[in-house]
């Protein structure tokens, strides 16, 4: 067995005992992104020569006994909106192209803290926005499972890079479902935790009131290990959340007995692939067979999350992205008359034409006059919204239904129809309007190989009953492939 | 009960939005905006009267520190990432006419 086969976790152990190291790890790494980057095109920022000197330098922290963490020398990626002091983060933006951050991200601080070696910045959607990464002004990515296919998006690089074993493991965020889908959609794991759980401090904001940082990895125990690293109080974040709770690895456990498991009737209807249906369904009754207890119910007010989530995203979106002036980082444009020329010309051409799109929708709906009648609105539907998933976790641990509608659309498909593409969100778009902890757990394939993901949505705080959900099925489904 | 964007309101936006678009943007934009608020306009369905809007999830409080200094002057390596800057601060176009 190749080093590259093995688990962040499994890799951990091997250095620790001495039988590898993080260098040959990331040696390996190295000669398989140097084979497949070409086509795949997962990285925006891949610095060989600083990647192996950072390996070297775990080497001797762990060998002077100072690394000890479950993720001693394991080579990361970490997707491009996440800044990394000293290394280019762009966001995937020709407005940010040139960027190279004065500070680090608090996760990829406390992954690398615990030893973890990052490898560069992944590509996404241009600022998150987006399901398939082709919003990217530095090209797409290509899902490793079938090239001729999109990886999802926005964190499609980090998804991308997991399933070419391009890294070990990666980070990416959600905003709408952006580290489940493309997790879904290239057959690796990914989490979005409970809003608040991982420190916003560094992560280049879309919809604040959304955006959560979490892992893209190769099993559920790579993705607990994770989460217990990067999960923490953060003051620099004031929507961080103080817990108790963030023993993520205890629930490690292959044991769903009395485990109470509601399917949403409204998750399974139009739109949704048969393919895709049948996958979702089988996992539900290998739960079922191990002692779960599953039934279906109605969750209610699903085809009113994506217009909730559009309209309170692009306005965050719009107000957050005020900052690209041109003044204090980023692309300036080089030919303007005046200060407010200046803004406009410098953001006209540095923006691609999907934020564009979404700063323009969320100037209109805070708008005077429009407000009320458009994002005051969103925000009440979201209370209602909140309140349906309130009452399905009175009764049941966990939700469980299709990460997207269909498996990962081909390349060049997508775009022409915004509205078309944002329908692929309506499965995952519901748990962060509500702040819920999500994961896509790979649960099938499709008639063309391409992999099926299962959602499994747990209540605030209880990532835990997700994990042991994610793991008992892990452990009777067995390995892929 | 399709909307309709005029060009005054695309103009409108966009000095909101701070971005100059070309007539062929403008076009798209009317007609993107347009299907996206048709799109909205759903929650219109739904009878909200009496709920609070939610911002956040959970409540969200101000949160205070002592006014100390804990990070060193990082302003050089601040400064080097702007597009034009002297020893001390950003370089902008003119501000004020004279």
């Amino acid at each position: 067995m190749g080093l590259l086969e093995y688990t962040a976790v499994e890799l951990a152990a091997k250095i620790k005992s001495g039988e590898t190291t993080a260098t040959e790890a990331m040696e390996a790494v190295i000669a398989q992104i140097e084979k497949s980057e070409d086509e795949l095109n997962c990285y925006v920022t891949f610095d060989k020569e600083k990647a192996l000197e950072a390996a070297k330098k775990a080497d001797e922290g762990i060998k002077a006994g100072k690394l000890t963490g479950p993720l001693a020398g394991v080579p990361f990626a970490i997707k491009d909106n996440m800044c990394t002091e000293g290394m280019l983060t762009t966001c995937s933006s020709k407005i940010l192209g040139n960027f190279v951050p004065t500070y680090t991200a608090d996760a990829v601080e406390r992954l690398t803290q615990a030893g973890a070696v990052i490898i560069g910045k992944t590509n996404m959607d241009e600022f998150a926005m987006g399901s398939t990464t082709e919003t990217s002004a530095f090209g797409v990515t290509k899902n490793p499972r079938n090239i001729q296919h999109v990886p999802g998006g926005s964190s499609g690089g980090s998804a991308a890079a997991v399933a070419a074993n391009e890294c070990f493991a990666a980070l990416g965020s959600d905003t709408g479902g952006s580290i489940r889908q493309p997790a879904s959609y290239c057959g690796v794991v990914g989490m979005k935790p409970t809003y608040g759980t991982v420190s916003r401090y560094g992560l280049v904001a879309y919809g604040s009131s959304l955006d959560q940082i979490g892992p893209l990895c190769k099993d559920v125990t790579d993705c607990a290990t994770i989460m217990e690293v990067i999960a923490g109080k953060d003051d620099k974040d004031s929507t961080s959340v103080k817990r108790e709770d963030t023993s993520f690895t205890k629930a490690l456990v292959d044991d769903v007995k009395g485990l109470k498991i509601g399917i949403p009737r409204d998750y399974f209807g139009e739109g949704l692939d048969p393919e895709v249906k049948e996958a979702v369904l089988a996992a539900a009754k290998v739960l079922e067979s191990k002692g779960a207890i599953v039934e279906e119910f109605d969750l209610s007010l699903v085809e009113y999350a994506i217009p909730t989530y559009y309209t309170i995203a692009a306005a965050e979106a719009s107000s957050n992205l005020e900052r690209f002036d041109g003044v204090k980082y980023g692309y300036r444009t080089s030919d303007y008359e005046g200060l407010h020329n200046m803004y406009k010309k410098t953001r006209s051409e540095g923006f691609g034409p999907e934020v564009k799109r979404r700063i323009m929708l969320g100037s209109f709906v805070l708008s005077s006059g429009y407000y009320d009648a458009y994002y005051l609105k969103a925000l009440r539907v979201k209370a209602l919204i909140k309140k349906a998933f309130d009452e399905a976790f009175s009764k049941y641990d966990v939700i469980l239904g299709p990460v997207a509608p269909t498996t990962a659309p081909k390349l060049g498909s997508s775009l022409s129809d915004p509205i078309k593409m944002y329908l692929g969100d309506i499965y995952t778009i519901s748990v962060n309007l509500a702040g819920l902890p999500g994961m896509s757990v790979p649960c099938g394939k499709d008639k063309n190989g391409l992999p099926i993901g299962l959602q499994i949505i747990g209540d605030c705080f209880k990532e835990n009953n997700v994990i042991r959900a994610a793991y008992s099925y892990e452990q009777a489904r067995g390995k892929f492939e | 009960m399709a909307n309709v964007i005029s060009d005054e309101t695309i103009e409108y936006v966009g000095i909101l939005a701070k971005l100059e678009l070309s007539d062929a943007e403008k076009e798209d934009a009317k007609k993107d905006m347009a299907s996206m608020l048709d799109y909205i306009d759903k929650l219109g369905e739904l009878d909200t009267s009496g709920v609070e809007p939610m911002s956040h999830v959970f409540p969200v409080n101000n949160v205070m520190r002592e006014d100390v200094v804990t990070n060193g002057d990082g302003s050089k390596a601040t400064l080097a990432n702007a597009p034009e800057s002297n020893d001390s601060g950003f370089i902008v176009p003119k501000t004020v006419e004279s």
